[in-house]
């Protein structure tokens, strides 16, 4: 099974994850110790990080967003994104039927621990296709090198 | 044996997607259908009618750079897809489609001759 980030599996599976998900919930998440920052599954913006030697990057997936109201910080090696997104849905007009409103509104905060070889003073985050990348470089130090045989 | 298993797998893997989350509304004169794609290019998404059913197909491409290599990963199905059937009502030549930031607006609006319209009464 794998948990997808935006909940909704398609095919046959989908109502095992639902099911599955809701069972979670009820008995708590499986005894193993998680991550004292991490979230519930299925919290949004989904969170992709990844490193090259260079830097680490960041990828939160946050369509819709207005990047110049997003805050991002780096505290103490630890990266924050705090955002909000609008509902695109009329309310309370009685001309409109509503169908369905499954896009998340409202505020969202998520936070990334960061490995302890990165330089903080030089974090540059960009916004493409609803996709907030953030990309912060490793100490020259720390970076792997080649050491080679007389 | 194994080389069928894992050629099945990668068929598989090929085909799975993840249904975008999608907001759908109704006034008078169509609907307008939002779905968070986040990642999705204009280039990677394909929109196609056929018949009655609308097809939404992205795929999920952010910009990574050499060597990347993933340390933890929420997004873990980079297809985006879902299709819809729509009403006879709806006049599916003439979708209006935008995509901006992630998000796709579809405008769809219905046949002419399916708007309100009010019918004015002759008099005697």
């Amino acid at each position: 099974m794998y948990e997808s980030m935006l909940n909704f599996p398609s095919g046959l599976f989908g109502e095992f994850e639902r099911l599955r998900r809701e069972l979670d919930d009820v008995f708590g998440a499986s005894g193993m110790p998680a991550g004292i920052r991490s979230v519930a599954p299925g919290t949004l913006p989904a969170i992709n990080v990844g490193k090259t030697p260079s830097s680490v990057e960041i990828y939160a997936f946050a369509p819709g967003i207005d990047p110049s109201k997003v805050d991002v910080t780096v505290d103490r090696g630890l990266l924050r994104i705090a955002g909000e997104r609008a509902s695109a849905v009329p309310e309370d007009d009685a001309k409109v039927t509503v169908y369905s409103r499954e896009r998340s509104t409202g505020s969202f905060y998520r936070t990334v621990s960061l490995p302890d070889d990165v330089d903080a003073s030089q974090v540059r985050a960009s916004y493409r296709d609803g996709v907030l990348q953030i990309s912060i470089p490793r100490r020259e130090s720390t970076q792997p090198k080649r050491i080679t045989v007389q | 044996m194994s080389t069928q298993r894992a050629i099945q797998k990668t068929q598989e893997q090929e085909t799975r997607s993840v249904l975008p989350r999608v907001d759908v509304f109704e006034d008078e004169s169509g609907i307008t259908l939002l779905a968070d794609l986040p990642g999705v290019p204009r280039d990677k998404l394909e929109i196609k009618v056929e018949g009655d059913t609308l097809l939404i197909d992205g795929t999920v491409q952010p910009q990574t750079p050499e060597g990347l290599e993933a340390v933890y990963a929420e997004v873990r199905v980079p297809r985006l897809r879902r299709s819809f059937t729509l009403s006879r009502e709806l006049d599916s030549a003439r979708v209006d489609a935008n995509l901006k930031d992630g998000v796709l607006t579809l405008r769809i609006p219905k046949q002419a001759h399916a708007q309100p319209r009010r019918i004015a009464i002759q008099a005697g």
